[in-house]
Order: C-alpha cells, then sequence, then structure tokens
C-alpha cells in the first residue's frame, strides 16, 4: 500500500512539471501586452515600461520566463502580482474561501444526492422516485448561472433570508447558498447515479442471499446494497472536488465571493503569467490528490480492490 | 408626461446639490454635519481591487483613483461643477502662463504627523517624473521643465530642473512652455504630495498608504479583493470635509451582484447601474437615482495610416460615416437615456463647452448627405465593394457589443457598404494593436477627463504625435490653434481658442464623437444627500445617513 501511494506522489511531478509549463505557455501566447495594458487608454511612457518589463521578467523569451518562474517556485517565493503582493499571499488568500465553498457544495450534494438517490432507487417507479427524476432532469438542465441569479433574486432580495452577496468574511453561513447553487447539478447526478446503482444493486445474487439468510433489511440497504453502490458515486465526487474548486468562477462571481474563481479571472484578463500559473497549478494538484483519495477509498469500499503486487 | 421620474429625480437632486453648496460654505466654519442627515453612518460603497499599489502617481485606473482621491489632497480640488478651489494652496500665480509661484497653506500635517511643505511637494513629483521609479502616472508632470531628462529610458536624473523650493511655504514651477491651463491639472491625483517615508519604501507605502486628505486608510483597512475601508481623518480642513463616520469600498467583481446588493439595502451608493438593470432600475429604486453626465466620450477612432481613409477622401468618406449614425436612435433605444448624442469632441459639463461649434453639423443624422459625400468621396477614389469596414471593440468589460452592432446596421442600410464589429477578446488586445498602429479598420475610442478642462480632451489625443493618438492624426494647423489656445492670457480666451481648434477637428473627424457618458448611479434608503461630480463619482463625502 506505501509503494503504491509513493508512486501515486512521484507520478504528481511530472504532472506538475507539465501544468505549469502548459499554462505558462497559454498565457505567454495570450495577445496583447499586459503592460502595454496598464497603462489604459493614457499614452504609453516608454521608460516606465520597459522598466516594469523588466520586473516582471516580460523582456525574456518564453523558455527564460518559465525557467525564472520555476526558479521562483523552488526558493519558495512565487514572484509578485501587478500589485506588488507575493502570489503567495494572495493565493493564501483565495484558496480557503473556495475550498470552503467546495466543500461545502461536497457535502451538500454527497449527502442530500445519496439519501435521495438511496430512497429514490429502493421505491423504484414509486411516486417520490419519479418526482426525483423529473426535479433532477430539470435541474441537470438548467446552466447553473441561471439558477444562481434566480436564487439570488428569489431568496437573497425578495424574501430576504439570505444576503445576495456575501460578506466581507464569507462564512460558512454566507456560504450555503451560493454551495447550493455550486452543487446543485452535480447532486443531481450523484442522486441519479446512486439511484441507477442501487436498483442494480438490489437484484444482485449477493443481497438476495443476505435477504434469505434472514438479515434485517436496514442491515441489507446498509451493507449490501449502499455500500457496493457507493463506488461509482465516489469516483464522481472525488473527480467532482476539484471540477468544483475550478468551476466555482461562475458562482463566485454571482454572489461576488472573493475566492480564486475572481483572482484567476483578473489575473488572465491583465495577463499576470505568474498569477495564472499558480492558481491553476495548485488547482491541478487538488485535483491529482482527491483522485489518490479516490483510488484509496475503493481498498476500503471493495476489499477485493488490491493495490499492492 | 411633464414630470417623468427622472426629471423629478432630477429636480430633488438639484435642490439636494443647492442646499449642499449653501452649506459647504458656512458649514466650514460651524464645522460638518449642518446639511442635516446622520453624520454617523458608515457609507457602503461599490468599488474596484485596485491595480497597483496605492501610489498617487503609479495609480491610473478607476478602482484606485477613487480611494486615492479620498486620502490624499492636493494644491486645489475640483467643486462638483468641475471649478477648482483651493485644498493645500495658499496661493498659486503665474502671468505669463509658463513660471508659477505657489504658496502652500501653513500648519498642514500628514495623519502621520508629518509637516507638509514646498519639499513635501517638489519631492513627490521628481519622484513621479523619474524614469527610475517606474509610476504609471509620469506623464502628468511632462509640461514641467526637465521632466525629459528625469523620464527618459535608463535616466538617472532624480529631480526636474523647472521646480525650485523658496522657502518651507513656497516654491516655484517652470514649464518648458506657456500654458495657461496648468494650474487646472493641480487637483488630478498624480499631484498630491507623499510623505517622505513613501519615496523611500513605495511598494511598503502602498499597501498602506499615509494620506492628508478627508478620509485615511483604517487600519488593516485594505482586505484585498474584499474591501478597502476608510475613516474620517479629524485633521483635514479642507473643502471636502467628510460628513460621514467613513466610506467602505466593497469590492465586486461585477455590477449586477452590486445592483443585487442595492436592492436589498446591503449596499449604500452603486456608482454605476449595471447595463442589464437600465430598463428598471427607475421603478426598483424611485426617486433613490441620478442621471447626471460627467466628462467624458465615447468615440470611434479611424487610423488615417489606412489608405481608404487618408487624404482628401478619407476625409469626405470619415463625414459620410459621421452623417449616417443616427446618434438620438442609439442613446434612446441601446442605452435608455444613459448616454447624450455628442455635439463636439470635449464634453458638456466643461467650462467653455460649446454645442453649437461650426461643424457641429458633421454629427447630426443625415441620409442624403451621407450618401453624397460617399459618393462624392468614391469619385476621387474608389471604395472597394468587397472591402469591409470593421469597429474593434474590447468585448470583455464595458458592453460595447450591443452600440457596435447597432451603429454597423445604420451604416449598412444608409451608405450600402459592408460594415462589421470586430470583438477583441480583451481589452489588452485592442490597446495593443491601437498603440502599435497596427490596426485594420476603426476602433471604439473614449476619453474621461483627468482634469476638467476642453484641453485635456484635444491636446493628448489629437495633437500631432500624442501618446494617445490612436488615429494618427497630424495636422499643422490644428496644432497651431491649440498651442494658441494654451498661449492665451485667460481661461476664456484659452477655451476660445480651443472651440476654434474644434472647428477643425469637426471636418477633419479624426475620431467620430458617438456620445457624451451620462452617470446613473442609484443608492440605498438609509442614506441621503447623494451628488456626483462632474467626473461622474459620487462625492462620498458629502453622503449622509437618514
Amino acid at each position: 500500500m506505501s509503494t503504491y501511494i509513493l508512486r501515486r506522489f512521484l507520478q504528481l511531478i511530472p504532472v506538475f512539471l507539465g501544468a505549469t509549463l502548459l499554462v505558462y505557455f497559454l498565457v505567454f501566447s495570450l495577445p496583447g501586452d499586459p503592460i502595454v495594458a496598464l497603462f489604459g487608454d493614457k499614452p504609453v511612457n516608454e521608460a516606465v515600461a520597459a522598466k516594469l518589463r523588466v520586473q516582471y521578467h516580460l523582456d525574456q523569451p518564453f523558455w527564460m520566463q518559465y525557467l525564472f518562474y520555476l526558479q521562483s517556485i523552488f526558493t519558495f517565493d512565487l514572484g509578485q502580482d501587478f500589485s506588488g503582493r507575493p502570489i503567495a499571499t494572495v493565493l493564501g488568500e483565495v484558496f480557503p474561501v473556495t475550498a470552503r465553498l467546495a466543500i461545502m457544495a461536497l457535502i451538500f450534494e454527497g449527502v442530500f444526492g445519496i439519501v435521495f438517490g438511496l430512497i429514490a432507487g429502493l421505491r423504484k417507479g414509486k411516486f417520490f422516485d419519479a418526482t426525483v427524476l423529473v426535479a433532477s432532469l430539470i435541474v441537470i438542465g438548467i446552466p447553473i448561472f441561471v439558477l444562481g441569479f434566480l436564487l439570488q433574486f428569489t431568496i437573497g432580495v425578495q424574501l430576504g433570508w439570505a444576503k445576495p452577496t456575501v460578506s466581507s468574511a464569507a462564512t460558512v453561513q454566507d456560504l450555503i447558498l451560493p454551495a447550493i447553487v455550486l452543487g446543485l447539478g452535480s447532486f443531481a447526478y450523484v442522486l441519479r447515479l446512486t439511484r441507477t446503482s442501487v436498483i442494480e444493486n438490489m437484484n444482485a445474487d449477493y443481497v438476495r442471499t443476505a435477504t434469505a439468510k434472514g438479515l434485517s433489511r436496514f442491515r441489507v440497504v446498509r451493507v449490501h446494497i449502499l455500500r457496493n453502490s457507493l463506488i461509482p458515486v465516489i469516483t464522481f465526487l472525488g473527480a467532482d472536488l476539484g471540477a468544483l474548486m475550478g468551476g466555482a468562477i461562475v458562482t463566485e462571481g454571482i454572489f461576488n465571493i472573493p475566492g480564486v474563481g475572481n483572482r484567476l479571472y483578473r489575473a488572465v484578463l491583465s495577463g499576470e503569467g505568474p498569477t495564472v500559473v499558480s492558481i491553476v497549478t495548485v488547482l491541478v494538484l487538488i485535483y491529482c490528490l482527491s483522485n489518490l483519495l479516490v483510488d484509496l477509498l475503493y481498498a476500503w469500499l471493495d476489499p477485493r480492490i488490491r493495490y499492492d503486487n | 408626461m411633464r414630470f417623468s421620474r427622472t426629471s423629478k429625480a432630477l429636480g430633488m437632486v438639484a435642490i439636494a446639490a443647492l442646499a449642499l453648496t449653501g452649506c459647504g460654505a458656512s458649514g466650514s466654519a460651524s464645522g460638518s454635519g449642518s446639511t442635516g442627515g446622520d453624520t454617523s453612518k458608515v457609507i457602503l460603497a461599490d468599488g474596484s481591487e485596485p491595480q497597483r499599489p496605492l501610489m498617487p502617481a503609479d495609480t491610473n485606473e478607476v478602482g484606485g483613483g477613487k480611494v486615492i482621491d479620498m486620502i490624499f489632497a492636493g494644491l486645489v480640488s475640483y467643486d462638483p461643477s468641475g471649478k477648482p478651489v483651493n485644498e493645500l494652496a495658499e496661493s498659486i500665480e503665474g502671468k505669463d502662463g509658463q513660471n508659477f509661484t505657489i504658496k502652500v497653506k501653513k500648519d498642514q500635517k500628514f495623519t502621520n504627523g508629518e509637516a507638509i511643505t514646498a519639499k513635501s511637494f517638489v519631492d513627490s513629483w521628481n519622484f513621479g517624473a523619474a524614469a527610475k521609479n517606474a509610476q504609471l502616472s509620469g506623464g502628468f508632470f511632462e509640461s514641467i521643465k526637465g521632466y525629459d531628462e528625469a523620464s527618459a529610458e535608463g535616466s538617472t536624473v532624480e529631480t526636474m530642473s523647472g521646480l525650485k523650493v523658496v522657502d518651507d511655504q513656497t516654491f516655484t514651477v517652470e514649464l518648458k512652455q506657456p500654458e495657461s491651463d496648468w494650474p487646472l491639472r493641480l487637483g488630478y491625483t498624480a499631484f498630491v504630495p507623499v510623505p517622505s517615508g513613501a519615496l523611500k519604501d513605495p511598494k511598503g507605502f502602498g499597501e498602506k498608504p499615509v494620506g492628508n486628505g478627508p478620509y485615511k486608510l483604517a487600519d488593516g483597512g485594505w482586505q484585498h479583493n474584499v474591501q478597502i475601508q476608510l475613516v474620517p481623518n479629524p485633521d483635514y480642513n479642507g473643502p471636502r470635509k467628510a460628513k460621514n463616520a467613513g466610506v467602505t469600498f466593497k469590492i465586486f467583481q461585477n455590477d449586477d451582484a452590486a445592483y443585487q446588493d442595492l436592492l436589498s439595502n446591503n449596499l449604500d451608493i452603486l456608482q454605476t447601474i449595471p447595463t442589464s438593470a437600465l430598463k428598471n432600475f427607475k421603478s426598483d429604486l424611485g426617486e433613490r437615482t441620478i442621471n447626471k453626465p460627467y466628462a467624458g466620450n465615447q468615440t470611434i477612432a479611424i487610423p488615417e495610416y489606412l489608405p481608404e481613409w487618408s487624404g482628401e477622401a478619407g476625409k469626405l468618406r470619415r463625414q459620410a460615416i459621421s452623417m449616417a449614425i443616427n446618434r438620438d436612435e442609439i442613446t434612446k433605444v441601446i442605452f435608455s437615456g444613459a448616454r447624450q448624442p455628442a455635439k463636439d469632441f470635449t464634453a458638456p459639463v466643461l467650462d467653455g463647452y460649446s454645442d453649437s461649434i461650426p461643424g457641429a453639423d458633421n454629427l447630426k443624422f443625415d441620409a442624403t448627405k451621407a450618401k453624397d459625400a460617399w459618393t462624392k468621396a468614391d469619385g476621387i477614389q474608389k471604395w472597394d465593394a468587397e472591402k469591409t469596414f470593421t469597429i474593434a471593440y474590447n468585448a470583455d468589460k464595458g458592453g460595447h457589443k450591443a452600440w457596435v452592432e447597432a451603429v454597423v446596421n445604420q451604416l449598412k442600410n444608409t451608405l450600402g457598404i459592408k460594415v462589421e464589429g470586430k470583438p477583441y477578446a480583451t481589452f489588452k488586445e485592442a490597446r495593443n494593436d491601437a498603440t502599435a498602429k497596427t490596426l485594420t479598420g476603426s476602433i471604439r475610442s473614449g476619453w474621461q477627463a483627468d482634469y476638467p478642462s476642453l484641453y485635456n480632451f484635444l491636446g493628448p489625443i489629437y495633437k500631432t504625435g500624442a501618446g494617445s493618438n490612436d488615429a494618427n492624426y497630424a495636422n499643422p494647423t490644428f496644432d497651431k490653434a491649440i498651442s494658441d489656445g494654451l498661449n492665451a492670457a485667460s481661461v476664456s480666451d484659452g477655451n476660445k481658442a480651443m472651440n476654434k481648434a474644434q472647428e477643425i477637428l469637426l471636418t477633419d473627424l479624426p475620431a467620430i464623437p458617438l456620445w457624451y457618458q451620462v452617470a446613473q448611479g442609484g443608492w440605498s434608503d438609509k442614506v441621503t444627500n447623494v451628488d456626483y461630480g462632474w467626473d461622474g463619482v459620487p462625492l462620498y463625502y458629502n453622503v449622509t445617513g437618514k
């Protein structure tokens, strides 16, 4: 097991290098000179522009810029953004906020998705099942920003149950509504996935055996049906954590959450290469690590899976 | 329909403004708060994250500019109508328009206790201009003698020879050439003094600026990407004394979220109503709205380096384009009155503005005359029927797509040529092509005044070789007219000369003026006494609670 984990961690190194290189190249290829843009409509003062280009290594060819960036990573100093602040500080500000949001969304979609999916699966074809199926289809069909604006306007503005935008601290309470909006789409997927999986497992031989053995209905459902049905769901949730963190950009925009998406969007527009690459790289690492976690959970859920050889 | 909601709202604002200015004079003697309203309210307003450290000479965009303007005071500040009034200056004298003697008021202090002297100004300006400090707004000092030496690439000169300290309270300024409107510029944020510590550690200072304005930054008040908290500066005794207990700028990523906050009273003032709410904000907010022109405009610049747009044929074609655009219709239908059709190259709030400069007819919609001009141009140099005339714009912000499409359709219908909107993904990309002079068609352009003067809308954009001359316009007669204006003995003579220069522009049309900007904002029912300044920014210091 430990060699397996070690191997997976070693695999992160090429992923990390590849991701930084690729993203850095993409930002580098963006048309337009970020320093010229700093001047806005105003005339460009060439002396000032030249000085700033040197400061941000923008006068160097691509490979040199990338090497400068790698050097800055290994000296634990990610460089500075255009407002002269260390990028490491910026990351420290935005990631906790988005992580809180994404984890809350994940808990929401996980708990509600599995519970509703399980009930629907067990009552296949009944009224509850049909209602839930139709409702989830509608949720999947509506784009997230429509749902976001709709909930923001009804719950935030008209009913006044929650503030339409989050407060400066972005507390857990503030983030409940945005987390529901962010998690709604995946909630519908989790629900449907759980339902299908439960229905499949209900007809499995080992479930019939368990029932025939005289086990209680509760034990059959919990140990034999649910646990086995969770394998695809867990895979989905694990992959979704990364997607939620990266995909929170729309939700963050609607509810004005000072998180990763907002900073990333601004950095892309202004062409701040190192900021974009740093944020995206952390997102990639989170994605990889949550996938590793999922793979480890498999072994716990399904004892037939073994990683040591 | 004589009393529409708008006109009533405007009436209320006008009354409020009168009341404010009336009390302003006595207010400075008897302290603040004589306008009525709750002065213990902290005002929540919308803002955007400053792009650069909060260093006055390094800030050139609205997010940071709004904050700098409130935490710093300069020699003069502008009153709501754009007239300069002395703030730190005791007097600014200069008879020839080239040599100025400036006296600074006594006993003025930064909030850290450091005294503000003539030297503070000279040091701050030299710092801003010197190339080695790489300050984005350094160009504002270009008129001062010695600027060229200090700002040249790689220069190690740190002072401008035109600035001399006479004594603690007095300094003199020598300009390169006479510029009668130069004192008007001194209210711009690049000209404020900074304490000596700022010059030693500009980056650290930019995080925690120490100023001398009506407000100061609260302890740890700048929470990046979240909010900027300002509290009143008790030692400030200029014309902009705070009448509330502070202003907190909440940073918004988009105006739509801010508008929702305003509707539910989580935000007190929203500077600009988002495009999506323009149709219904008056019914949402009732009389808590403002609709006030400010010193900004929108144009389409057509580069003269393109062969079809140069010479006499180019001029006729630009006139044809201008007369083929129905400005009244677009401002009404697309902007719901949030813009006003342009009648010149400047803006109506400015001193000296005229809506009837000879040649202004070229900005009126007239399909027949437009077609005639186009045909005439074809007689000189044939327009290739396969060619497409493009109007470039940046699609990332500003909501330009709608009006560009409308202009495109009007040009197609009136002139019968191929026209297309050309979106750039980002502002940066559009600016790049404009400054590199590699545009293949026209580009949307616009100007927000830095200081309230006609010259600011003309010189920096249309003078031969000027830095913002995207159209590459070069006309010696116009240059001469502009310098005549700068050399004029008085401001009003200068304004007359500037409008003479505009006559040339209105015939040549290096850019086609479209409309003037109008500030459309709203506020919550928790605040009152809201008015906007000449630059379209709310006068936050005047706002009180209800």
